[in-house]
């Protein structure tokens, strides 16, 4: 017979379960994002160059506003482009 | 007294002197005007992510100045609406988070700061799934006994097993 410990992982008790979301910039106390640092501002946007909702990010509403100007800043700046394909 | 912060993009055709002056004219202009220069940034060659003017590629510039009011920007901006060789440019009022963010990012504070904790986040993350992967494997492996009992056991086991993994965690 299987013993206990060997039915454990037959199936993974992590699929099923929701990652629990967080606000990167609450957590690590950033309190200003440089629109002139466009690697960070990648995380936040998706293969088209597209602002990633706060839904995906996590990002608390107040933050989620300073990296959407942070981001159209960036554009302006050509550091981002505002349309492509492939970004990432 | 605000902060405010000029970002520009010069035209990188022109060669490497020309180049600092261009920028050395807009420092002297704000000087002028009664601003006092926190900071001078050359942020050197970038490619740009789209084409300007068909450029491909800038040269970037960043002036960090605080004054009273607000009279010297229309007139630098004017002039450096006017100048052809600079092909982009934006100003920023900074608030007090973002005046201490180039404070500690011109100690050398920043940058580093940010690099390890993502670098941190995603090899734990990686770390841990490999791990767990291993350990499925291997189980697997050392562990080929009959079907019959295995068939039956996550049927019936496996939410016991996963409250208890959950558990220990």
């Amino acid at each position: 017979m299987a013993n206990k410990d060997d039915i454990k992982f037959l199936s993974n008790p992590k699929i099923g379960q929701k990652r629990q979301k967080y606000c990167r910039f609450r957590k690590y106390g950033i309190k200003y994002i440089d629109y002139k640092d466009p690697d960070f501002l990648m995380q936040f946007v998706n293969e088209q160059g597209k602002i990633l909702p706060r839904r995906i990010t996590g990002n608390s509403l107040k933050y989620q506003r300073k990296v959407a100007t942070a981001v159209k800043r960036a554009r302006h700046l050509s550091m981002l482009p505002y349309v492509t394909d492939l970004l990432k | 007294m605000n902060q405010y912060e000029v970002t520009f993009i010069v035209d990188p055709v022109l060669s490497g002197e020309e180049i600092k002056a261009t920028a050395q004219t807009y420092v002297d202009h704000l000087k002028n005007e009664g601003c006092e220069i926190v900071h001078f940034d050359e942020m050197g060659l970038r490619q740009l992510a789209y084409p300007i003017n068909r450029r491909t590629s800038g040269v970037y510039f960043c002036i960090e100045f605080q004054m009273n009011g607000n009279n010297a920007i229309p007139t630098a901006e004017l002039a450096l609406r006017r100048d052809e060789r600079i092909i982009r440019f934006l100003t920023v009022k900074l608030d007090k988070y973002g005046v201490k963010y180039n404070e500690d990012k011109r100690n050398g504070l920043i940058g580093t700061v940010k690099k390890k904790k993502k670098k941190e986040d995603k090899r734990d993350g990686r770390r841990d799934n490999r791990r767990d992967n291993r350990r499925d494997d291997r189980r697997r492996q050392d562990s080929p006994k009959p079907e019959a009992p295995k068939a039956e056991a996550p049927k019936a086991e496996a939410p016991k097993a996963e409250v208890k993994k959950e558990e220990e965690e």
